[in-house]
């Protein structure tokens, strides 16, 4: 049992935090709220040089041959910088799929375009009437030909509006389980989409699929057998988001730390007074159990062993101490904090992890039941 | 990184559990809750020690294994899964012999060690005093020198099981000339000496969990001072730490976590499983995430310990919030036994005798005992965080 990082993981850490410092300043986190891609495409350009965008592809796909812990470490600090880019979206919903069940020929295709900062994907699952599983997914592919054709609406897909493909998620059998994902190319005619206003200005959209053709070459992995792929993508998904608000969680409370030590009433210290130091270790601890509990179902994924609990206690604990460390962090901090002046909002904003929206603490919980033998 | 355990510590793991499910199989014992702390019993304690589990990190030339804090932590985790009665050596085996080891002289530890690991020297604790609790530096328990030896005089109290110990572990004022926290000196005192006498206490579940321990002129042999003479503050906040850091806080009533869950599987209410309401089944699954992340802060107690450090800070935060689970737990099996919680071993219609009542009302204790949530909170805040003092 070791609980740190390796060196290598350590070196990428710093290096990312060294160029986040000085490229993600929060005036370029605001700059890119009200932009209209909401990133950047030469910080891009410089991140796929870095080795980021590819880093856990193998080589041979022009990725860097690192591992999905290595992936976490580097989301880390890109949560700890509130980094606005389709790199989450890119990366873990578009290219791992890709990479975990693609065919050969379009992992050749797709991930050496991702890696170097050519093509930027996004996954379309949500639906306006969703309830996580198989059956609620409506937007269908229906046979034309020798193609399929996309039609529905899909919801809070990230970054869609810059996306150049989507992953997206169709019914493509009455069967309850008949699912297929296609990889469909973002600018085809018929695919229009909307940027919601969101509390974080982070670009979800709606995507409306319009008789978009598709080709049964684009289908990724086995027709009719897509949600095991979904199931498989929202897990991975789902750790490397926790692993991506550890570093937000790390930034709020050493900020409201630094915030204590300075801030006086009374002639004194804030953080002197014992509520506040309380208020600051519960926060430490909620802090320390999301990281325990993160890496834990990162490593284990990373090193593919079985898992499903450990995403669970990630998940389920992430979304239980995330407001509570937030509420406390505005408390220290007072109205100075629900400024716009002040870089905590952009912290408090990214901080829900309802990143598929499937009544987490629900599905969350009942993972767990069944896997403490709840009969 | 790597959240495993080696194939090694998983077969002693096993190794544990069958050592255990043969005792409870053979009638020796059964799961209780608090077992760790009010479960004196010599014979087990004997036999553990013939497994050769006691002073398992302990150097080789004192009889001990040389094994790493995490294997101690999987030993103790299983002794806690499965309620067995390791009172008789926790206290000696968790604190006060690693305590000789860092401060006693080379005669204390062929003397002292050797007879722990044998499961024959079971060490109460002699900390605080009626005024001195969370502020132990104010203890007035004084130790004066004379001749060969140290006279004392003053009372202990909240000394755990005293009536089974045979040694008493004792923290004594030696100079009151000095600042509080500089006066302060460790003893090990056999509990026969003369002088010494025992009241008990009874706790709110009935249970004769301490003792006030009083002492009356009692002369004690120079040798039996351990490390440095007021030195003894310092030496005591590190044992605290280990004191404090162990399994004992996650599953000091783990007992009722297991008969609970084994309860709502089997009781039928409206002709469904207790277990198949949805409200049931996501209260008992909040309990399994938080118990999980606790068991996550503990090894990494361990790892900070199998570094050579003193988890002062990492054992502080993970004490705070286990216990707090405890109580958790403990409320949330009153939450669905109803007015079947209530009732007391021994009772008609107890379920598993008595568990629930016991545990909620004795689980308010473990916030207090080895270091309020107060006290975990501050060293959090101020040794972890840097928050200032004033």
């Amino acid at each position: 049992m070791n609980l740190t990082l390796s060196e290598e993981q350590e070196i990428l850490k710093k290096a990312a935090r060294d160029f986040l410092e000085e490229k993600c300043h929060k005036s370029f986190v605001k700059q890119m709220e009200q932009d209209e891609k909401g990133y950047s495409p030469e910080m891009w350009e410089e991140m796929a040089n870095l080795g980021w965008i590819g880093l856990a592809f193998p080589e041979k796909y022009g990725g860097s041959g690192m591992t999905f812990l290595d992936l976490c470490v580097l989301l880390e600090e890109m949560g700890r910088a509130c980094l606005p880019a389709p790199f989450f979206s890119t990366v873990v919903l578009g290219a791992l799929p890709i990479l975990n069940a693609g065919r050969e020929e379009q992992r050749e295709q797709y991930l050496p375009m991702i890696a170097s900062g050519k093509a930027t994907f996004s996954l379309a699952l949500m639906e306006p009437e969703f309830e996580y599983g198989p059956k609620a997914i409506a937007v269908e592919a229906t046979p034309d030909g020798d193609a399929y054709v996309i039609n529905g609406s899909k919801l809070f897909v990230p970054y869609a509006n810059v996306a150049d493909y989507l992953l997206c998620v169709t019914r493509t059998s009455k069967r309850e389980e008949g699912i297929t994902i296609f990889i469909v190319d973002a600018k085809s005619p018929g695919v229009n989409y909307t940027v919601l206003k969101t509390m974080a200005h982070d670009k979800l959209c709606e995507v409306l699929f319009d008789h978009v053709p598709a080709a049964k070459g684009n289908i990724l992995g086995q027709l009719n057998q897509g949600w095991n792929e979904v199931q498989k993508t929202v897990e991975r998904a789902g750790v490397a988001k926790c692993c991506e608000l550890v570093g937000n969680f790390q930034w709020v409370l050493e900020d409201t730390i630094a915030y204590a030590k300075e801030r006086k009433q009374f002639d004194r210290p804030i953080g002197s007074f014992q509520v506040i130091q309380h208020y600051c270790a519960d926060m430490a601890t909620y802090v320390e159990g999301a990281r325990l509990s993160a890496y834990q179902a990162a490593w284990m994924l990373s090193e593919g062993l079985p898992c499903t609990k450990e995403i669970a206690v990630a998940k389920s604990w992430i979304n239980e101490v995330s407001p509570l460390i937030f509420n406390l962090a505005h408390q220290i901090h007072g109205a100075m904090g629900l400024t716009m002046e002040h870089d905590l909002h952009f912290y408090t904003t990214r901080a829900k992890p309802v990143e598929f929206g499937y009544d987490g603490d629900n599905y969350y919980r009942e993972v767990i039941a069944k896997e403490m033998g709840l009969a | 990184m790597d959240f495993a355990f080696t194939e090694e510590q998983n077969r002693f793991r096993e190794e544990v559990r069958d050592f255990l499910e043969g005792e409870i199989e053979q009638g020796l014992w059964k799961p209780s809750c608090d077992a760790w702390i009010q479960g004196y019993n010599p014979e087990f304690t004997k036999r553990v020690a013939q497994k050769r589990w006691i002073g398992l990190t302990w150097p080789k030339e004192y009889g001990g294994q040389e094994r790493s804090f995490v294997d101690r932590f999987i030993l103790t985790e299983e002794m806690l899964r499965y309620g067995a009665p390791a009172a008789c050596h926790w206290f000696a085996d968790r604190q006060i012999g690693g305590s000789i080891l860092k401060y006693g002289s080379e005669e204390q530890k062929r003397e002292f060690l050797p007879k722990i690991i044998r499961g024959e020297m079971y060490v109460g604790l002699g900390m605080s005093e009626t005024e001195a609790g969370s502020d132990l530096a104010s203890l007035r328990t004084m130790a004066v020198e004379d001749g060969n030896d140290y006279i004392i005089n003053g009372q202990k109290t909240w000394t755990s099981g005293a009536w089974f110990m045979n040694h008493i572990y004792l923290l004594a004022r030696t100079d009151t000339t000095v600042p509080k926290h500089r006066g302060i000196s460790e003893f090990i005192i056999p509990i026969d000496t003369p002088g010494i006498s025992r009241i008990p206490m009874i706790d709110v579940t009935g249970t004769e969990a301490w003792n006030d321990i009083f002492f009356d002129n009692v002369r004690v042999p120079k040798k039996y001072m351990i490390g440095e003479k007021n030195r003894g503050f310092y030496h005591v906040m590190e044992q605290l730490a280990y004191e404090r850091s162990g399994f004992e806080r996650l599953m000091g009533n783990y007992a009722l976590f297991e008969a609970l869950l084994k309860f709502v599987n089997e009781t039928k209410r409206n002709g469904k499983a207790l277990s198949q309401d949805t409200v049931i089944r996501h209260k008992l699954a909040q309990l399994q995430v938080e118990f999980e992340v606790g068991r996550l802060l503990m090894y990494k107690v361990a790892l900070v310990m199998d570094e050579g450090q003193a988890p002062t800070v990492e054992a502080a935060m993970s004490k705070a919030y286990a216990t707090a689970f405890e109580q958790r737990l403990a409320n949330t099996a009153m939450e669905i036994l109803g007015p079947y919680g209530l009732l007391w071993a021994g009772s008609k219609y107890a379920p598993f005798e008595g568990m629930a009542a016991h545990s909620y009302l004795g689980s308010k204790g473990y916030s207090l005992q080895a270091g309020t949530t107060e006290i975990m909170k501050n060293i959090v805040a101020t040794r972890g965080l840097g928050l200032p003092t004033s």
